[in-house]
C-alpha cells in the first residue's frame, strides 16, 4: 500500500464514522429529504468526471467523461432541488 | 494541484459535513441542504479552474475541443435534473430518488472507465501485467470496485424505479436457481475485476475486459433487485443510496482525491443507517430482504382473496355517521394513500373533524410507503401539521383509547398476525396496534393481500369494517356526508 492509499483509507473510515454520528439521530420525518440530499452529495464524482473529460483531446475517454458529467449533474442538480422542494413543505408553516 | 484549489476542496469537505449536520433537524434542514449544495458548487468551480490552468486553444478554435464535452455535459445534465426535480409529484418521490441514484452510480462507473482509458496508454507497450505498475495495485483494485459498485447501483436503481413506477410488476420476480446464478455472477465479476486489476493480457484486451465487466455488473444489478418485492423497497432504495456513495468514494481512491472519499463515505454511512433502520422496522435481516424473495407463493401463509368468511363492509356514509360522534380518530396512511393521491383529501377530513372537537392524529409506521419517511413527505405536502404525525412506539399505547382508526391503503404494517401467528412470514415485525381501537375502518380497493401476499386477520376482526374503494374517493364522500351532518 502506498502512502496515498493509506491516508485515503484513514480518511474513508473516519468519514464513515462522522456520517454515522451525524445521521443516527435524524427524526423519521426527515428520512426522505435526508436520503435525496445525501444522494445529491454522491454526485461529487462530477469532480472526477470533469478531470477525465478534460485530459486528452477528443478521445473516447473524453466522451465518457462528458457523459459522466451529464449523469452526475442530473444527480446533483435534481437531488438538491427536489430536496429543497420537500424541505420547503416541512418548514413553510414556521414562517 | 495548487494550494488554492486544495484549500477550496478542504472547505467543500467541511461544508458537506456541516450541511449534513444541519439536515438532521427539521428547523435547519433546508439551510443544511443549501450549505451542502454550496459545497458542491465550490468543488465544481475549483475543479473547473484546476483543469483550465493548462488548456490552450489551437489556431482558429474558440474553445479547446475537450471543453465542448464539458459544457454540453453540464448544461444537458443540469437541465434534465432541474426539470425532473421541479415537475415530479410528491407521490412519485421514491421513483425520483431511485433514478437520481442510478444516475450518480453510472457517473462513478464512467469516470473510472474514462480514467482507465486515459492512463492505460501512458506506458509504451502496455500490457495488463503492467497495469498495476502504471496505476499501482491499489488504484487498479479501486478502479475495478468503482466500475462494479457504480454499475450495480445503476441498473439496480433502474429496476427499482420500474417497480415503483409500476412499469414492471412490484411482486418479486424469481428466476429458477437465482441464488446459484447470482452467486456465480458475483464470483465471476470479482474474478474479472481482479484480472483487470492485476493480470491484463494485452492492450486491446483491457478494453474488452472492461466492457465485459460492465455488462456483467449491469446484469448483476438487475438480478439482485428483481427478486425483491415492492414492500421491501424502502430497504433497497436506502441500500442503493449507500452504494452510490461508496462508488463515489472508490472513484476518489482512483483519482487520489480525498474530497470524493469524504463525500462518498458520508453518503455511504447515511444510506447504511437508513437501511438498518428499515430492516429493524420489519424485523428482518438485510440478507433476508435481499435474498428472501419475500411474499411469493413459496412463502408461508394463506394468500389470495379466498379464505375470508367474516368480512363486514361499511359505506363511506356509514363511516361518516360514526365519525360524527367520535372523540378521537387516528389515520394510518400507507402506500395506497400515495397511489390514490389522497393526502389532500385526508387533510380536509382532518380539518373537518378537528373543527368538530375531535382529536386527530396520524400513525406513521417506519416502513409505510416505498421509501423511508415517504408518508411524512406526502402529508407535509398537504399541510398536515408536524405535531399530528406520531411515530409507531408513541402511538401504539394510544390505540386502545381511540374511537376510530381509519386505515388508508396500509396493510402489512397493521396485520396482527405479526403478533399472534408464529408461522406467519411477518411474525415479529413491529406493527401498529390498530386492532385495539374501538372501531377500525379499513379503506382498501379489495381484499387482495399486500405486497407481502399475507392473509390479514384484521379484515375479519369483530371491530373491523371494510370500506372498499379508492382512498381519495372514499375520503371525499366522507367529507361530503360529514359536512351535511
Amino acid at each position: 500500500m502506498g502512502p496515498e492509499l493509506q491516508v485515503g483509507l484513514y480518511v474513508f473510515v473516519l468519514a464513515i464514522f462522522v456520517g454515522f454520528e451525524l445521521i443516527t439521530k435524524v427524526p423519521p420525518t426527515l428520512h426522505t429529504p435526508l436520503m435525496s440530499g445525501a444522494n445529491a452529495v454522491s454526485g461529487i464524482t462530477i469532480v472526477g468526471a470533469l478531470a477525465c473529460a478534460k485530459a486528452g483531446e477528443g478521445t473516447i475517454a473524453n466522451m465518457l467523461g462528458g457523459l459522466a458529467i451529464a449523469t452526475a449533474m442530473v444527480n446533483v442538480v435534481g437531488g438538491y432541488l427536489v430536496t429543497d422542494r420537500m424541505l420547503h413543505m416541512f418548514t413553510k408553516k414556521d414562517r | 494541484m495548487s494550494d488554492a484549489i486544495f484549500l477550496a476542496y478542504l472547505v467543500a469537505a467541511v461544508l458537506f459535513i456541516f450541511g449534513l449536520k444541519l439536515q438532521g433537524k427539521v428547523r435547519t434542514a433546508r439551510k443544511g441542504n443549501m450549505v451542502s449544495s454550496l459545497a458542491m458548487l465550490l468543488a465544481v468551480a475549483a475543479t473547473l479552474l484546476k483543469i483550465n490552468q493548462n488548456t490552450g486553444t489551437g489556431p482558429g478554435q474558440l474553445i479547446p475541443p475537450a471543453w465542448i464535452f464539458i459544457i454540453i455535459g453540464i448544461v444537458v445534465g443540469s437541465l434534465i435534473g432541474a426539470i425532473t426535480a421541479m415537475k415530479v409529484q410528491m407521490t412519485s418521490m421514491p421513483e425520483m430518488v431511485a433514478l437520481f441514484n442510478g444516475s450518480g452510480g453510472i457517473a462513478s462507473s464512467l469516470v473510472a472507465i474514462a480514467y482507465f482509458l486515459l492512463n492505460k496508454n501512458l506506458g509504451t507497450e502496455t500490457t495488463l501485467a503492467d497495469a498495476p505498475a502504471i496505476f499501482g495495485p491499489s488504484v487498479a483494485v479501486t478502479l475495478a470496485l468503482s466500475v462494479m459498485i457504480g454499475g450495480i447501483t445503476f441498473t439496480g436503481s433502474i429496476v427499482a424505479y420500474a417497480k415503483l413506477a409500476g412499469k414492471i410488476t412490484g411482486a418479486p420476480i424469481l428466476l429458477p436457481g437465482r441464488h446459484f446464478l447470482n452467486f456465480g455472477m458475483m464470483a465471476s465479476v470479482l474474478v474479472i475485476g481482479a484480472l483487470l486489476a492485476f493480470v491484463v493480457p494485452g492492450n486491446t484486451m483491457v478494453t474488452i475486459f472492461l466492457l465485459v465487466l460492465l455488462f456483467m455488473v449491469f446484469a448483476l444489478g438487475v438480478l439482485l433487485v428483481i427478486p425483491i418485492g415492492g414492500a421491501d423497497m424502502p430497504v433497497v432504495i436506502s441500500l442503493l443510496n449507500s452504494y452510490s456513495g461508496i462508488a463515489a468514494a472508490m472513484t476518489g481512491f482512483v483519482l487520489g482525491e480525498n474530497l470524493l472519499i469524504i463525500a462518498g463515505a458520508l453518503v455511504g454511512a447515511a444510506g447504511l443507517i437508513l437501511t438498518k433502520l428499515m430492516c429493524k422496522a420489519m424485523n428482518r435481516s438485510l440478507a433476508n430482504v435481499l435474498f428472501g424473495g419475500f411474499g411469493t407463493a413459496d412463502s408461508k401463509g394463506t394468500s389470495g382473496k379466498e379464505g375470508y368468511t367474516n368480512v363486514k363492509e361499511a359505506s363511506p356514509e356509514e363511516v361518516a355517521m360514526i365519525l360524527e360522534d367520535a372523540q378521537s380518530v387516528i389515520f394510518v396512511p400507507g402506500y395506497g394513500l400515495a397511489v390514490a393521491q389522497a393526502q389532500h383529501a385526508n387533510r380536509a377530513l382532518q380539518t373537518l373533524l378537528e373543527e368538530r372537537g375531535c382529536k386527530v392524529r396520524h400513525a406513521i409506521h417506519p416502513v409505510a410507503g416505498r421509501m423511508p419517511g415517504h408518508m411524512n413527505v406526502l402529508l407535509a405536502e398537504a399541510d398536515v401539521p408536524y405535531e399530528s404525525l406520531v411515530e409507531m412506539d408513541e402511538i401504539n399505547p394510544e390505540f386502545k383509547n381511540t374511537d376510530v382508526v381509519i386505515i388508508l391503503g396500509a396493510n402489512d404494517v397493521v396485520n396482527p398476525a405479526a403478533l399472534t401467528d408464529k408461522d406467519s412470514p411477518i411474525w415479529g415485525m413491529p406493527i401498529l396496534h390498530v386492532h385495539e381501537a374501538r372501531t377500525v375502518f379499513m379503506v382498501k380497493r379489495s381484499l387482495s393481500p399486500g405486497f407481502a401476499g399475507i392473509r390479514n386477520e384484521l379484515f375479519e376482526a369483530d371491530n373491523t369494517l371494510m370500506v372498499f374503494g379508492d382512498a381519495k374517493d372514499v375520503l371525499q364522500k366522507m367529507i361530503l356526508e360529514l359536512k351535511e351532518a
